[in-house]
């Protein structure tokens, strides 16, 4: 189908955006993120069931770069990152110019084809095949099976576990982390200048891959998702190590949303949830 | 005769309501346990939950943040924004693990000494019936520089 290329080439000759961020298939043939700045760059773009990259991860880098509106195609669940960022304010909506496809999921592993048992899971439990708002739409969206959740069933049994028997299971998981940090890059929302993992005077999380200062790094990059994941599961996608790391930042979005019937990147115009507070926030654990 | 485990507590207390109120403790000559040692920040808001971690890390068997009560904030609304994070960072502890035997939370006004010394009392005694912290101290042991005194530090 042509129609997200004509899309893209006719905003980038109107100059509706100064360029797209967008996807295009590699010389390996894999679909890769490509930011197209002409439009003749524009006949490479295509969107598929390849396209797993959350292209909102790009925008930090491209603040106060210039004059005119940033393109980037987005899918339903990339938008709540957009959203996300807007009611952070890292980015204006006037700044951008969003081109939404619809989507029929996207594979788990890239390295296979598209089918019912390589679907990712938050294809499952994705709310809107169609992004909610747009500034022009693209691609047709076509029925596709749901995956099996198993991730909630692996979240039903960690908690029925004794914490001592979930300490043991978390202190198994982040051993195997490296450090590489590719969960922090690839996220979306983790946009600091300086993450936490860099400061050093004092340094607050021991940057050798040892089991305690792994522990400490994925408790606190886990804290700070809670209640701002939007839930693309970039993090996993890019972990080598394979460690479940969308099961912390989900149980984080599920006590955000019972406690304080929260979700982010769902709203431009609520404001985020950690930085306000209410004064009937729950206390019962408070002496 | 068995040893009896005396459990590390390291207390985080701003400045203007919870250390005022262990100061009165102090003044009025109550009597508590010796196992909590006070971190003085200047408001519960400044507790970043890394500080609860790093106090694991430095060897804690149990973490108490104590500031003024909702409405009496120095900063006026320091502990509503703690408390929102200390219910996610709480629940985030949970599903790893740590439960809430380990990390306490109270509010204690300057005026309440006595209340200040019995829920020390009762998180030392909770964190003395969960017993040491044993997962962390394993962690901690795996990275221990051996020292030596007279040759500096040495390889193992
Ligand atoms: S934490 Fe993971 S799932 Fe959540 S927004 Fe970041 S990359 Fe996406
Ligand atoms: S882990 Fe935390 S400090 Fe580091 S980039 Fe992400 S949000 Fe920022
Ligand atoms: S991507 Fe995986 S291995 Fe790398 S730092 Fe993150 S959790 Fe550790």
């Amino acid at each position: 189908m042509n129609e997200l290329k004509q899309i893209c080439k006719e905003a980038l000759t109107e100059k509706k955006a100064r360029f797209i961020i967008a996807y295009r298939e590699d010389k390996n043939k894999k679909t890769k993120p490509f930011i197209a700045r002409t439009p003749e760059d524009a006949e490479q773009i295509i969107f598929n069931h390849q396209a797993v990259n959350n292209l909102a991860v790009y925008f930090p880098r491209f603040k106060n770069s210039g004059e005119g509106k940033i393109g980037i195609v987005v899918k339903s669940c990339d938008l709540k990152a957009v959203t996300a960022l807007i009611q952070e304010n890292q980015i204006k909506r006037d700044d951008l110019f969003i081109i939404g496809v619809n989507c029929s999921g996207v594979v788990r592993d890239t390295t296979m084809e598209f089918s019912n048992d390589n679907t990712q899971i938050k294809c499952k439990y994705c709310q809107a095949k169609t992004p909610p708002y747009y500034d022009e739409l693209a691609e047709e969206s076509k029925e596709f099976e749901m995956p099996d959740d198993d991730q909630a069933e692996l979240m039903a049994r960690i908690e029925k576990m004794s914490s001592d028997e979930r300490l043991e299971f978390w202190s198994a998981e982040f051993e195997k982390c490296i450090k590489c940090y590719a969960c922090r890059q690839v996220c979306p929302m983790c946009y600091c200048e300086k993450c936490i993992v860099e400061k050093s005077e004092p340094q607050w999380i021991d940057t050798s891959s040892t089991a305690r200062g792994n522990f400490s790094w994925n408790i606190i990059r886990a804290f700070h998702m809670a209640g701002r994941c939007i839930g693309c599961h970039e993090c996993e996608r890019a972990c080598p190590m394979d460690i479940p790391l969308t099961l912390l930042t989900r149980k984080m979005g599920m006590v955000a949303s019972s406690e304080f019937g929260y979700r982010h990147g769902m709203s431009l115009t609520e404001p985020a949830l950690i930085g306000t507070y209410s004064t009937s926030d729950k206390e019962d654990f408070i002496k | 005769m068995e040893e009896k485990f005396e459990p590390k507590i390291v207390a985080f207390v701003c400045n203007w309501c919870t250390y005022t109120g262990a100061d009165l403790a102090g003044t009025s000559r109550l009597k508590q346990e010796a196992n909590a040692r006070l971190i003085r920040v200047p408001c519960t808001g400044r507790i970043d939950p890394v500080f609860i971690i790093k106090a694991f890390e430095n060897g804690a068997d149990g973490v108490l943040i104590s500031g003024c009560h909702p409405g009496d904030c120095h900063y006026n609304a320091g502990n509503f924004h703690a408390r929102r994070r200390w219910i996610l960072f709480k629940n985030l502890l949970d599903f790893i693990g740590i439960d809430s035997s380990r990390l306490h939370f109270s509010w204690v006004s300057a005026s309440e000494g006595k209340k200040w010394v019995d829920i020390v009392d009762d998180v030392i005694d909770t964190v003395r019936a969960k017993g040491p912290f044993k997962q962390y101290k394993k962690m901690n042991k795996e990275i221990e520089i051996p020292v030596d005194v007279e040759e500096g530090v040495s390889a193992k």
